[in-house]
């Protein structure tokens, strides 16, 4: 893939322009082929795949998985699996259901401005708890990570079960089911304001990472890959923003609460959705994820416990209590997947997040995780839970058949693997 | 002057063997001292307890004079104990700037990792122990076994160790890069270190040790200086688990 650009006579540096630009091509590849799904979607429905709509309605699907494949990255990449993700989903979002319509209001009065941080809060340590247990049954017990968490799996959606006594419980708190989606949306100013910090932010981060490197006395790439690499991603940003704020409100939907829009009227004013919450929420997390895996001891552990747990303990790492990190990370991710898939359908379900667990992992997997261990990107993650959303929501408005969709997602994520795998040992390294 | 280091009447077991039968040894500063004997005679156990990756049932370490407590790595790395293993334990799938720093990892104020100032280190101390080295920003799985071998190298030397364990170190090297590791060893010990050093090769270890000594079956048989034996009352200390000095 990355030889893939013939070298013409004239470029004399055998550098092709991708790799002037130091982009991994793994990435190049995943982007290349999320186009390809969405062209091929929007030409087999006629335009309407593409459409603001559809990609705001997109975006916030993926977000629940996306949360959680985001540490199904550190999981994998230390060779261990969670298949207990979509029972934990359910069982926080269940006790967080119950804490907010019947425990909370039953003390401090309905409606109470608190109810829905501490319910966040007593979702998250539930998270955090499940997710340190099973760290510590796998870590210092030595029981595979499979078993504990495929244990898992059955006992905590019927935790769930058991709380609720099987019912669905809701409607939930209105500014709990801001982090939602289309319940809670920055509209036009706001998100505009983000995209433009977000912007500055990039710019700020490639030049300064540059000089940085520069006082080392390291090699810089030219300063037109700089500028290049600023521009894409700027205009990447920009045409994100400009796709979400473009997608209007409803005249209906205005017209029920005028007031939530900042509207006088319903007639004539036409308020922009703008970027949802939930979508901030991933990014606020990808980034936080990224700067964990990148940037810290923390994350580098990770990957050294990953690429060989031997030399990680002569190191003086601490695998076991390392191993009890992650997998609570794991479970306050859960927990806010969790806040994301049970507002978005304004309550909570017993089947929520239901084969949660298979998405996550193949969320991750298609996103170029490695289950030898030791390999795996945030971001690949992110990309691989937009490209199955995509595959399955696109199938879904083509008119595809269920069972032919799953069968299409299966055949996909086997691919998607054998293709990583061929392109590494091309590449080298394992 | 108390030796650098003195391992007293070491034992450990694994299940119902017993690895390392109450063996004793020292190790004085600028000092190389050999570890010979068959596969399983309990050579690297021994120096794994002293690199912390092995509790000892029973015995003391003293480090300086100082009784010294060792139970994990961090530990040793306390003690200046520095350790290259026979299998390097690299993780390949990172760089060479991120193994050698792996579990000290320099940090900016804010307590990120810095990445540029590690490699900034690392094309330093390369620059004077592997010349040749360039392929600092990839995996070490892409590494050819010398390459490697100088990382781990490095990741010793770099951390200023007062004693140095050195498990098989030319075992997976060419003439060239054993004969760099030769060299390396003689000027560690003149800086003053203590290295304990394992190997199979016992012409290797006569040239390259003050003392050697002999394990068999988890005791040990003998330590003696270099020239006061030759080579074949090591191969008959190896074999018979006998040491003729004593029975002469």
């Amino acid at each position: 893939m990355s030889n893939s650009v013939t070298d013409t006579p004239s470029s004399s540096p055998k550098r092709s322009f991708f790799q002037t630009l130091e982009l991994d091509t793994r990435l190049l590849g995943m982007i290349g082929a999320f186009i390809l799904v969405a062209l091929v979607f929007n030409i087999l429905t006629d335009g309407r795949f593409l459409t603001p709509r559809n990609i705001f309605n997109l975006t916030i699907q993926t977000v629940s998985v996306a949360i959680m494949a985001t540490g199904m990255v550190f999981i994998i990449v230390t060779r261990h699996i969670d298949l207990s993700v979509g029972a934990v989903l359910a069982a926080c979002s269940a006790l967080m259901a119950m804490t907010q319509v019947r425990f909370l209001p039953e003390t401090l009065g309905l409606g109470h401005w608190a109810i829905p941080w501490i319910t966040i809060a007593v979702g998250i340590t539930l998270g955090a708890v499940i997710g340190a247990v099973n760290g510590w049954l796998v870590g210092y017990q030595g029981i595979p990570a499979f078993i504990v968490t495929l244990g898992g799996f059955l006992i905590w959606r019927n935790v769930g079960w058991y709380q609720t006594g099987g019912q669905t419980i809701g409607p939930l708190d209105q500014t709990f089911m801001m982090f939602g989606g289309i319940n809670g949306t920055l509209g036009g100013t706001a998100s505009w304001i983000v995209g433009v910090v977000a912007v500055l932010f990039t710019i700020f981060a490639i030049f300064n990472a540059r000089r940085t490197k520069a006082s080392h006395g390291f090699a810089v790439k030219p300063l037109w890959a700089e500028v290049a690499l600023a521009g894409i991603l700027t205009s990447a940003i920009v045409g994100f923003i400009a796709i979400l704020t473009s997608y209007q409100v409803p005249e209906r939907v205005v017209a029920r609460d005028p007031a939530k829009y900042g509207c006088e009227i319903a007639e004539g004013c036409t308020p922009v959705y703008g970027l949802p919450i939930s979508v901030l929420l991933l990014i606020a997390i990808a980034a936080i994820m990224t700067v964990i895996a990148r940037k810290t001891r923390f994350g580098r552990y990770i990957f050294a416990t990953g690429g060989n747990p031997d030399a990680a303990a002569l190191s003086g790492i601490n695998t076991r209590l390392l191993t009890v990190k992650i997998f609570a990370l794991m479970g306050v991710l859960c927990a806010i997947a969790a806040v994301v898939a049970s507002s978005r359908l304004a309550n909570h379900s017993n089947d929520l997040g239901t084969l949660d667990e298979l998405r996550v992992i193949a969320a991750a997997v298609i996103g170029g995780t490695a289950l030898s261990g030791g390999i795996g990107t945030i971001y690949g993650a992110i990309l691989g839970a937009l490209i199955m959303q995509s595959l399955q929501s696109g199938m879904a408005m083509v008119g595809v058949d269920a069972p032919l969709q799953n069968i299409v997602v299966g055949v996909v994520l086997v691919v998607a693997v054998f293709i990583d795998i061929q392109y590494r040992k091309r590449v080298g390294g394992k | 002057m108390a030796p650098l280091v003195e391992m007293k009447n070491i034992s450990i077991a694994f299940g119902g063997v017993q690895a390392v039968d109450d063996v004793s040894i020292s190790l004085e500063a600028g000092e190389v001292v050999g570890l010979l004997g068959h596969n399983g005679a309990g050579k690297s156990t021994l120096i794994k307890i002293l690199s912390g990756a092995y509790k000892m049932d029973s015995g003391e370490i003293w480090i300086d004079g100082q009784k010294a407590q060792i139970t994990s790595p961090r530990d040793a790395r306390d003690y200046n104990i520095e350790t290259i293993y026979q299998t390097l334990a690299l993780a390949d799938n990172l760089d060479a700037a991120s193994n050698l720093f792996l579990g000290r990892e320099l940090t900016t104020p804010l307590g990120f990792v810095d990445d540029d100032r590690m490699e900034a280190e690392t094309r330093k101390i390369m620059a004077r122990l592997n010349p040749n080295f360039k392929k600092l920003k990839e995996p070490v799985s892409a590494l050819s076994g010398g390459q490697r071998q100088s990382v781990a190298i490095a990741r010793a030397v770099y951390f200023n160790a007062k004693i140095l364990i050195m498990d098989e170190p030319t075992a997976a090297l060419g003439v060239h890069e054993t004969a760099m590791v030769a060299d390396l060893i003689q000027e560690l010990k003149k800086q003053g270190l203590g290295i304990f050093l394992i190997s199979h090769d016992t012409r290797e270890m006569m040239e390259l040790c003050d003392r050697v000594a002999v394990m068999k079956n988890g005791r040990m048989i003998g330590a003696e200086r270099v020239e006061d034996v030759t080579e074949d009352d090591i191969l008959s200390m190896i074999i018979l688990g006998k040491n003729p000095k004593v029975a002469a």
